[in-house]
């Protein structure tokens, strides 16, 4: 983990909710897609957790949704203004387990973090499929990004204005893969435990304090013991999970 | 002695920076980003008898200028603190660390205690009592003066090492519970533990914290915190260590002048995991501007006029 202070160099909306934000400045100490970074903002006392879109050579992208009071001012951030941020946070997803043929599963704000490890798994000659799910057509984002990284993509919309009507789960049932990564809302990750077929990995999130693994605030029970979503996750392997966390 | 040193309970401290017990874990975290050493001491995560798993999550809810925690005392328990955690801490520090203490009954707080007195890197044990007492309807030990007397003299009797009772805010006159843990043997008071509060989420209608209600920390409760130092450090005569809210030199130097010997910094690290380092280094600066030579020399201060 490293502090620094970047520079934002684009800020912008790609949907009604989402935005994409650009980052320059010392970003080696992200080593790994599915880690984090945690955004101090002018006015609130707690960091902003944000998964790690892409990295680059002195460029961090990440996407982020509009929710609160937090993203609301983050939103009207402009260009060349400065972010304090604590980089490199939680263990990332494992890409040595891919096998030839990973499927990948993103859901809404679960997005993002599935383009670095899609960029970076296909770069390692791997055929990626990705799964992008989304509440309806006007909330997608990223799908030609994903083609333009050679992707194989789906895209499902819940109320069907788009691509397979229903959830990521509907044409996971019919793909051969050897590992999957998944990341989106919690319901959308017990579906996808229960409907997968192979070892996979699963993105979590939580309400957290530090995002460093100081305060315990982020804990959460598995198969090997109590873990904290900030620094022994956000990642955690399916035959660890215990859902009745 | 040097300008920043003070002396809390016999033992002497570097500067009088500690970060508090919950806010540091058992250091490592902190280590891998900088040389601990640099602190006072620090008090380690509450630790009681049996592992916990603590509160279900959300445990951490935000607030103006502050945070909520309801973590519930996650911890190893005071065997894998011993066999574990110390040893690991040995390799990262080599100063007497303050043991934070918990229990929900008398016998508990006694047998973590007792377990932890013969270790040698132990300095302190800083005695939480602002749990619930399962013995006593679940009031906590802290809101009652008898209850608090009665952990402060049962964990007296079976340690050498200083005792440090960690007072909780939430209590009608703490002068009252202070002076009754003094009487009863205390070498030390630390105060205060958070304020007990609560966040709804305008969208669910329900409490963000999954416990309903947690401690308020952070700069929201400095004005308080100072005040509860300086009504209590005018009312015993052991020292007495400052905390809430503390985030800069500036706080650490306003704590003294209340009438803290030494100041645990908390939720500050939370938010900048150097904050406690930054926090030392920038004293001396905030000493020359306020024409401070010696912190020792500040303590209680702000209570002098009262004596002329």
């Amino acid at each position: 983990m490293k502090q620094e202070v970047l520079t934002i160099t684009e800020n912008r909306p790609l949907t009604d909710a989402m935005m994409e934000l650009k980052l320059s400045g010392d970003v080696s100490a992200v080593t790994q897609p599915g880690q984090f970074v945690n955004l101090k903002l002018d006015g609130f006392y707690l960091r902003r957790p944000i998964s790690v879109c892409d990295c680059r050579q002195d460029e961090l992208t990440l996407l982020y949704k509009v929710v609160g009071q937090g993203t609301r001012a983050l939103r009207e951030m402009k260009q060349g203004e400065t972010l304090d941020v604590l980089l490199g946070l939680g263990n990332g997803y494992d890409l040595s387990v891919s096998g030839d043929a990973p499927l990948l599963l993103g859901g809404g704000a679960g997005v993002p973090p599935m383009y670095w490890l899609c960029r970076e798994l296909i770069a390692a000659g791997h055929s990626c499929t990705v799964i992008l799910g989304f509440n309806t057509a006007s909330e997608i984002f990223y799908e030609r990004e994903f083609l333009d990284l050679g992707a194989k993509v789906i895209i499902t919309t819940a109320d069907g204005s788009r691509g397979v009507p229903g959830f990521v789960t509907g044409p996971m049932a019919d793909l051969c893969y050897s590992h999957f990564y998944v990341c989106g809302p919690e319901p959308m990750l017990r579906a996808v435990y229960r409907a997968s077929r192979t070892s996979g990995q699963f993105s979590f999130e939580e309400r957290m304090g530090c995002g460093f693994g100081a305060c315990m605030g982020c804990s959460c029970k598995t198969v090997t013991g109590y873990k904290r979503i900030c620094r022994d996750g956000p990642v955690l392997r399916k035959e660890e999970i215990l859902w009745d966390r | 002695m040097g300008p920043l040193s003070v002396n809390l309970c016999g033992i002497e401290l570097d500067n009088p920076v500690i970060p508090a017990s919950g806010t540091f874990g058992f250091g490592y975290e902190f280590a891998e980003l900088y040389d601990i050493n640099c602190l006072g001491t620090f008090s380690f995560k509450g630790t009681t008898r049996e592992p916990r798993f603590g509160n279900p999550t959300p445990r951490i809810a935000e607030a103006p200028s502050g945070m909520l925690n309801s973590v519930g005392l996650q911890n190893p328990g005071v065997d894998a603190v011993i066999s574990r955690e110390l040893p690991r801490l040995k390799t990262c520090f080599s100063k007497p660390v303050m043991a934070n203490v918990s229990g929900f009954s008398v016998e508990e707080y006694v047998d973590v205690c007792a377990a932890l007195d013969p270790q040698p890197q132990i300095g302190w044990l800083e005695v939480n009592i602002s749990c619930p007492n399962v013995h006593g309807e679940g009031m906590s030990f802290g809101t009652d003066p008898n209850a608090a007397a009665e952990v402060t003299r049962a964990v007296k009797a079976v340690t050498t090492k200083p005792v440090i009772v960690k007072l909780s805010p939430n209590v009608t006159d703490i002068v009252s519970i202070a002076r009754a843990c003094e009487d009863a043997g205390a070498d030390g008071l630390s105060l205060i533990n958070t304020l007990l509060s609560m966040r709804i989420d305008l969208r669910t209608r329900r409490p963000i914290l999954a416990n309903t209600t947690g401690g308020l920390s952070g700069p929201a409760v400095f004005p308080l915190a100072v005040r509860m130092v300086y009504q209590v450090a005018k009312a015993v005569c052991i020292p007495v260590v400052g905390l809430g809210g503390v985030s800069s030199a500036e706080n650490v130097i306003e704590m003294m002048l209340a009438g803290a010997t030494a100041v645990q910094v908390g939720a500050a690290n939370l938010v900048n995991p150097f904050a406690c380092r930054d926090i030392i280094s920038d004293l001396p600066r905030v000493m020359e501007e306020y024409g401070i030579k010696e912190l020792n020399e500040i303590i209680g201060g702000a209570s002098e006029w009262e004596k002329m």
